[in-house]
């Protein structure tokens, strides 16, 4: 890797690069997303470097191993260029014949390839899958194509172009205007407009400024971060040095999960590889700017995603949030002005400053511009990561992307935003996707978790599970949060258990009052929204809970109701043998029964049954 | 601009006087001094449970929060931290705060049926039981943190900390041994609201934090003064010899 001693010198190489490249040459790029990796991508790499080499192909053909191909649920996947023939679920084992038959005659192997769920139909090209079709990937634009561990691979599709123009066109209001002007807002879940965030740091009149970049990407389902810095962390990196250079600051930190090692890895390598070639420094692409950047690895509490206690963490404090004013913007980190920002928004920066305020403004709604990446899972046929423009309809998102609800149940709601988000009933599915909209439903944009949740979902057992660990992650500093949180995952656990009362709910209610209202920081304030959105919209069934004692949904055990059918038992006494209590109890090829005293929920005889014989109620 | 929450002890670093309204009442104040501050200068009492005026404001107990803006454009905010700023508009009694302070009360409350602070607090506020769960009957502590800040910013040692998170969150030295930062001051149990942090004297010791310190005596009247570890502290802050510390404050 050369330094790069001028612009010029880095746009000879670049076009050197470009020519050295054959776009015509194959290409074998195995996703090693987050989701492809523990499916075995290695061994799909290892398999094809083997069979290339055996057929002499291995300097022909071009194998890489990349970040996230978006449609997890087929992992591992395989993307071969330039004919964009994509394969899913392919094993080691496959690779021979995808040699053979794709990379040698050109054809393609059928049984490899994108099946609809609802129609069969098949479709072997990348733009003929309705998953890909609907999105617009800008974040995720390279994230397929390009190996993360080279530099050159980003410098050939274009990257540090935003980094040059920023130098060498443009003033540092000159970018913040741009900023400003393309309507981006922080991806992390504030929404706030990143431009504005930007000048109260740079006109916050202090030495030195920090920049932050916050991957501590803590919700649960959610990796939409997670796949950039692993598979694209260049673009973080130049955002990060325009950012740095718009603002004047010094010193910029990438604050990752220790529990993200291959991002940490792939950020130190690509921060490495920038100090090399002189995009990090002294003196960057000699324009008299100095900029670095370190990695500062968190211990993995959620609320440290939140901007004042990931300060504190990175000082070396306990994760705790501080109130605010002041703002990071004016007094951050070690006291000093500080611009943190989410990794999407990052890498959203270089591509604005490459295209132009008003290409990007003139994507998404109006309030609401660009694209939003979601890591889409739960209960659709297609999960996996999505970039779509703000303002795509939940329905177009669950049902085009996602391809409808698996084994064609009924769709019940989805939560977005993470743990703290609101769960957004079918009423709602023509709702288009912005910041403003998603909370005037009762849930946010959060960092951009989607979860979604079919008619087998009991939602006071999801209100649960969000509550459980929001409480489990609230830092226990101010007092409703705290004990808020304790008092409504117990009330929960009351109605679960068939003890809830009527009057519950409204104590619920008057506890999400003042926590949102009274709590330190957005964690203890969002909390709320899982509660709030599921006694909106589901009321009956928390209804059915207390008064009925029933779960409808067939989720909460304590509630459900084993007993057998004495129609259909065959008395083969294979629920008996499974009973761990000894509950159930009838004379050999005779129905059986269950003493319900002694029941204790667990399921194991329904499980058993062959007969379906054992009902619940 | 950096803002500097100021107390009443430091006027000197106080900024320009500014004009805001609290409960309707136009009043000038220094800018940027907490909102806690301006309003009990003048005459509006608001509850506290985790401030001192010697220590920082951190905001834990959330009893002090006050309204800003106008309506429909309101937020509550806790005043301790609140820079005191021109033209705000803050309500320190409205139905939003009383409502949040006695449902903070309450859950105190919960938390810590027996603390004797909490109960009269609570019933202050009209709350005179608590719709919700005890888990430990025994348990006093609030969380407030004065201990945890009074070790830090006035003892300057830094010997305990919280630990944990949720409301398992504890008060306590490093891995839950004996600190050899702790010099036995004993300043946390002094400034504990609730009274909640073990301290003994027996015998010429001193036990807190599971660990004794032997009491020097002074060399006067013989009463003891302090730990003789706190006054070696004293003689290394100081650079004077550790005797010049044992003499008691009454026999100097």
């Amino acid at each position: 890797m050369p330094r790069f001693e001028s612009i010029d010198h880095l746009r000879e190489y670049r076009r050197q690069l470009i020519a050295k490249r054959d776009p015509n040459q194959p290409q074998v790029l195995v996703c090693a997303g987050p989701g492809c990796l523990p499916m075995g991508s290695e061994d799909v790499a290892a398999a094809f470097r083997e069979e290339l080499e055996k057929n002499g192909l291995a300097a022909k053909v071009v194998l890489k191993e990349c970040g996230c191909h978006g449609l997890c649920a087929g992992a591992v996947r395989v993307l071969l260029r330039p004919q964009e023939i994509t394969y899913q679920h392919v094993k080691a084992e496959d690779v021979p014949e995808i040699v053979e038959k794709t990379l040698k005659d050109g054809q393609v192997v059928d049984r490899l390839v994108y099946e609809d769920p609802h129609t069969q139909e098949k479709a072997a090209h990348k733009k003929d899958i309705p998953f890909f079709k609907g999105q617009m990937p800008i974040v995720l634009r390279k994230l397929d194509v390009i190996d993360p561990t080279s530099l050159d691979d980003y410098l050939a599709l274009g990257g540090y172009r935003g980094l040059r123009k920023a130098l060498l066109e443009m003033k540092a209001d000159d970018i913040i205007d741009a900023i400003d002007k393309s309507g981006l807002r922080g991806r992390g879940g504030g929404g706030f407009p990143t431009g504005r965030k930007w000048r109260i740091c740079q006109e916050v009149e202090d030495e030195p400024k920090f920049i932050i970049c916050n991957g501590d990407e803590g919700d649960p389902g959610a990796f939409m971060d997670r796949a950039v810095m692993e598979g694209d962390p260049h673009a973080v990196i130049e955002g990060m040095i325009i950012g740095a250079f718009a603002i004047g600051a010094s010193k910029g930190y990438i604050y990752v999960r220790h529990e993200y090692p291959l991002a940490v890895s792939r950020l130190q390598m690509a921060i490495d590889q920038c100090r090399e070639s002189g995009f990090l420094g002294k003196n960057i692409l000699r324009s008299g700017f100095d900029f670095d950047i370190k990695i500062s690895r968190g211990a993995g509490a959620f609320v440290c995603g939140e901007e004042t206690s990931l300060i504190h963490s990175m000082e070396g404090f306990i994760g705790e949030p501080s109130p605010r004013p002041p703002y990071p913007a004016q007094s951050g980190l070690f006291g000093k002005p500080t611009v943190i920002n989410n990794v999407e928004t990052w890498a959203n920066v270089p591509e604005i400053i490459n295209l132009g305020a008003d290409w990007y403004a003139d994507i998404g709604t109006e309030k609401s511009k660009g694209t939003k990446v979601f890591s889409l899972v739960g209960a659709v046929n297609q999960t996996g990561l999505v970039e779509v423009p703000m303002g795509t309809t939940l329905r177009q998102i669950v049902y085009d992307l996602g391809g409808g609800i698996r084994q064609d149940r009924e769709f019940k709601a989805v939560q977005t935003g993470g743990p703290s988000g609101g769960c957004i009933p079918p009423q709602f599915l023509d709702l288009p996707v912005d910041y403003d909209s998603l909370q005037s439903v009762g849930s946010i944009m959060g960092s951009g978790g989607m979860i979604v949740m079919d008619t087998s979902s009991c939602m006071v057992d999801v209100a649960r599970y969000f509550i459980n660990f929001l409480y489990q992650e609230s830092c226990g500093k101010c007092t409703p949060c705290r004990e808020g949180l304790k008092q409504i995952l117990f009330i929960l656990d009351e109605i679960i258990h068939g003890r809830g009362q009527e009057e519950h709910l409204g104590l619920m209610e008057e506890l999400c009052a003042v926590m949102s209202a009274a709590s330190i920081c957005g964690l203890g304030k969002s909390a709320v929204n899982p509660i709030r959105s599921t006694m909106k919209y589901f009321r009956e069934e928390y209804l059915s809970h207390i008064r009925d004692k029933k779960c409808h949904a067939l989720v909460c055990r304590p509630l459900l109701k084993y007993t057998v059918d004495p129609e259909t038992c065959t008395g083969c006494l294979a629920c008996v043998r499974e009973c761990p209590v000894g509950a159930i109890s009838g004379k050999k090829k005779m129905a059986q029964e269950i003493d319900q005293e002694l029941c204790i929920k667990c399921g194991l005889c329904y499980e058993a049954c062959q007969f379906e014989a054992i009902k619940i109620e | 601009m950096v803002w500097k929450i100021s107390d009443e002890t430091a006027y000197d670093t106080l900024g320009e006087e500014v004009r805001l309204t609290i409960n309707g009442v136009p009043i000038r104040a220094p800018q940027d001094q907490s909102l806690l501050v301006t309003a009990r200068q003048n005459g509006f009492e608001i509850p506290t449970l985790c401030y001192h005026r010697d220590l920082p404001s951190e905001g834990h107990c959330r009893l002090c929060v006050v309204e800003i803006g106008e309506y429909p454009r309101t937020q509550i905010v806790n005043s301790c931290t609140y820079p005191t700023q021109a033209g705000l508009v803050v309500q320190t009694h409205s139905e939003t705060v009383l409502q949040a302070r006695r449902l903070v009360l309450e859950l105190l409350l919960a938390r810590t049926p027996k603390a004797k602070l909490i109960q009269e607090m609570a019933a202050a506020h009209g709350v005179y039981e608590s719709r919700f769960k005890t888990d430990d009957p025994e348990e006093l502590c609030i969380l407030c943190g004065l201990c945890v800040r009074t070790c830090r910013e006035v003892v300057g040692v830094s010997a305990i900390s919280m630990k944990g998170r949720t409301p398992d969150k504890q008060v306590a030295t490093p891995f839950m041994e004996k600190s050899p930062a702790c010099i036995g001051c004993g300043s946390c149990a002094f400034v504990c609201p609730t009274n909640v942090i073990p301290y003994t004297e027996k015998d010429g010791v001193r036990t807190i934090w599971g660990r004794d310190f032997e009491l020097q005596a002074c060399n006067v009247c013989g009463n003891y003064i302090a730990p003789k570890y706190q006054l070696e502290h004293w003689a290394k802050l100081t650079g004077d010899p550790v005797e010049t510390f044992f003499v008691c404050r009454d026999c100097r």
